[in-house]
């Protein structure tokens, strides 16, 4: 289905066929590598890793090293994993929340000023919010929420991009389903409820995908509000552990693996939306 | 798709007018909770730090003392700051095109594949997942850990050529390598998604009537057909390179940590604002001068490309 059959013999084909796999294969292999040097490093000793070959697989896999991390006194490695749950989870939702209603909204509630308040949402999209850190951080120090949940949370709630994003989509919705529930005596509330969700959950879920991952994963915002190690996220874990004075390989290898695999089993599972939203939002518009 | 139905088939005025408020009142009671953190938590920093900018404001937000453009010359004279700007620039001509290539390239094998197609668009994707952090201290600790049982020291051992300590020190600069590799592979699979979803909407009327023409296969069909119908996707890919690029924070500040060399525009104003000296003052004069400078590059670029079509659909 990709080009037309060319002219050419089959023995050419073949021969281009066998070089695209070996190509693939091989850029797939280095694409791999990282994920291998977390696995044997997680689960090797530190002489296995220090050791003066290289040493491809652990001699004996140490099992034990998965607990460690947990058991370092020097960094809660416990409760910034836990951090980052509630940070991730509260962020996915209340993003969801706040931006779609939002979208809608703009996409199809009819209002004189409508597009006034769109490009006040726009104006927005050209100031990335990591450039604004250090205002962002002055408001957020002068209401008290520096290492607390509220501070962590609150102020990522209000992405421009995802409420563009919403709109976009929204006004592609089929408009004779929403006619339907206004028949039915729904008011806009009623029918975004109980039609308009519940008929764009790939959309959401595609949405929370890639939000969840995002908020898990940010770095600078957490390392700027998160002074205190009891508000440190994973992320900002896994960075101490860079700068320690001393080096524990197979535990900071076993964190960065543990702080990794949940986002690797969302991805697994949710890919197919992950791929669809990204092809969907990406540029589409 | 018949989407366009008539609206509000004419109805008495009065009736209508209370049609209109209620729609109002629903227009706001979607948006009000997003408009009001927007106003809270993005309009008024910048403009809170567009105030303290014109102030001597060292370890307080509410400063007195008024120096007017004091904090922007000493910003833009400032050897530091305007050197993150050079790095910035290093930075974007390396990495844009490179991810570009590499995206493109991905792309175009993938969508070739017959067999296997989706593992190998799973194995390229995959790095997304993966956060910056953890990425950066597979880099340091393992690849180019600058002792002889690093990765990439190992496998010049074993063509007998000397290591290298990547990172510590910026001359020869090999931190370069270190840096742009990580954020290929973090980047190049989402990128990648994005060319597909563009690959597979090229329709193959083209190709086919391009084969009549006598087109080969090949380079002839790359050049004529489907890069220029990737026209808009480069573009917008490019754009988004480019704002990621400027961004860049995560891996130069756990790669070359406690180096004062190699900084970007993010990690100076971390250290300046919210470092030692806590100067929020100059900080903020910082901050607006980059986010005068991303609008300024967002804007020429939008006009390059034309982002009013993205809304043309009313």
């Amino acid at each position: 289905m990709t080009t037309g059959t060319s002219r050419r013999g089959r023995r050419g084909n073949v021969l281009g066929s066998a070089g695209l796999y070996a190509a693939t294969s091989v850029a797939a292999f280095l694409f791999l590598v990282p994920f291998y040097l977390i696995v044997r490093n997680a689960l090797s000793t530190d002489a296995e890793i220090t050791g003066e070959d290289w040493q491809f697989f652990p001699g004996d896999i140490q099992w034990g090293n998965v607990t460690e991390p947990f058991d370092d006194p020097t960094v809660d490695f416990a409760r910034s994993l836990w951090n980052s749950a509630v940070v991730g989870v509260a962020h996915t939702v209340g993003t969801l929340l706040v931006c779609s209603l939002a979208g809608y909204g703009l996409a199809r509630i009819p209002y004189r000023h409508a597009n006034k308040v769109f490009y006040a949402v726009l104006v927005t999209l050209m100031v990335p919010t990591a450039v604004t850190f250090v205002p962002s951080f002055v408001l957020v120090s002068s209401l008290g929420w520096v290492d607390s949940y509220r501070g962590l949370i609150i102020p990522g709630l209000f992405s421009g991009f995802t409420c563009f994003l919403f709109r976009q989509y929204f006004l592609g919705f089929p408009r004779e389903l929403e006619e339907a529930a206004r028949v039915d005596g729904l008011g806009y509330w009623g029918a975004y409820w109980r039609v308009v969700v519940p008929n764009s959950l790939n959309f959401f879920a595609a949405i929370a995908t890639i939000t969840f991952i995002s908020g898990w994963n940010s770095f600078l915002w957490p390392l700027v509000i998160g002074q205190d190690p009891s508000a440190w996220t994973v992320q900002v874990a896994l960075s101490s552990y860079m700068t320690n004075q001393t080096v524990n390989f197979h535990l900071i290898f076993m964190a960065t693996a543990i702080s990794i695999l949940p986002l690797v089993c969302v991805f697994l599972f949710l890919q197919r939306w992950l791929v669809q939203g990204i092809a969907q939002t990406g540029i589409k518009g | 798709m018949p989407t366009t139905t008539t609206r509000q088939v004419s109805a008495p005025a009065r009736s209508r007018r209370g049609l209109r408020a209620r729609s109002t009142l629903a227009f706001w009671l979607f948006t009000g909770p997003f408009l009001i953190g927007l106003l809270i938590f993005v309009y008024v920093p910048i403009l809170w730090s567009a105030w303290l900018s014109f102030f001597e404001a060292r370890f307080t937000v509410t400063p007195s003392d008024f120096v007017g453009f004091e904090n922007y010359r000493t910003m833009l004279t400032d050897e530091d700051f305007m050197g993150s700007l050079v790095t910035f620039t290093v930075f974007a001509v390396i990495i844009v095109p490179t991810t570009w290539a590499l995206s493109l390239a991905l792309a175009l094998a993938v969508n070739r594949l017959r067999f296997m197609r989706a593992f190998f668009r799973s194995v390229f994707f995959l790095p997304t997942a993966v956060s910056y952090v953890a990425a950066s201290l597979i880099w340091k600790m393992s690849i180019f850990n600058g002792v002889r049982f690093g990765l990439a020291n190992t496998v010049l051992g074993w063509f007998g050529a000397d290591g290298t300590a990547w990172l510590a020190s910026p001359d020869p600069p090999w931190y370069w390598l270190v840096i742009v590799t990580v954020r290929l592979w973090l980047q190049a699979g989402f990128y990648m998604i994005l060319f597909l979803a563009a690959l597979q909407n090229i329709p193959p009327e083209l190709y086919e009537a391009a084969a009549i023409d006598g087109a080969r296969p090949g380079w002839q069909t790359f050049r004529y057909i489907t890069l220029p119908q990737l026209r808009a996707t480069s573009t917008a890919v490019i754009l988004l390179l480019l704002v990621a690029a400027y961004q860049a924070f995560d891996e130069f500040f756990n790669l070359l940590s406690k180096t004062t060399w190699g900084r970007p525009p993010l990690v100076e104003l971390y250290y300046k604002a919210l470092g030692e000296n806590q100067d929020y003052g100059a900080g903020s004069a910082g901050a607006l001068i980059l986010t005068l400078l991303i609008c300024l590059v967002t804007l020429l670029q939008g006009r390059i490309m034309g982002f009013g079509r993205a809304e043309g659909s009313k």
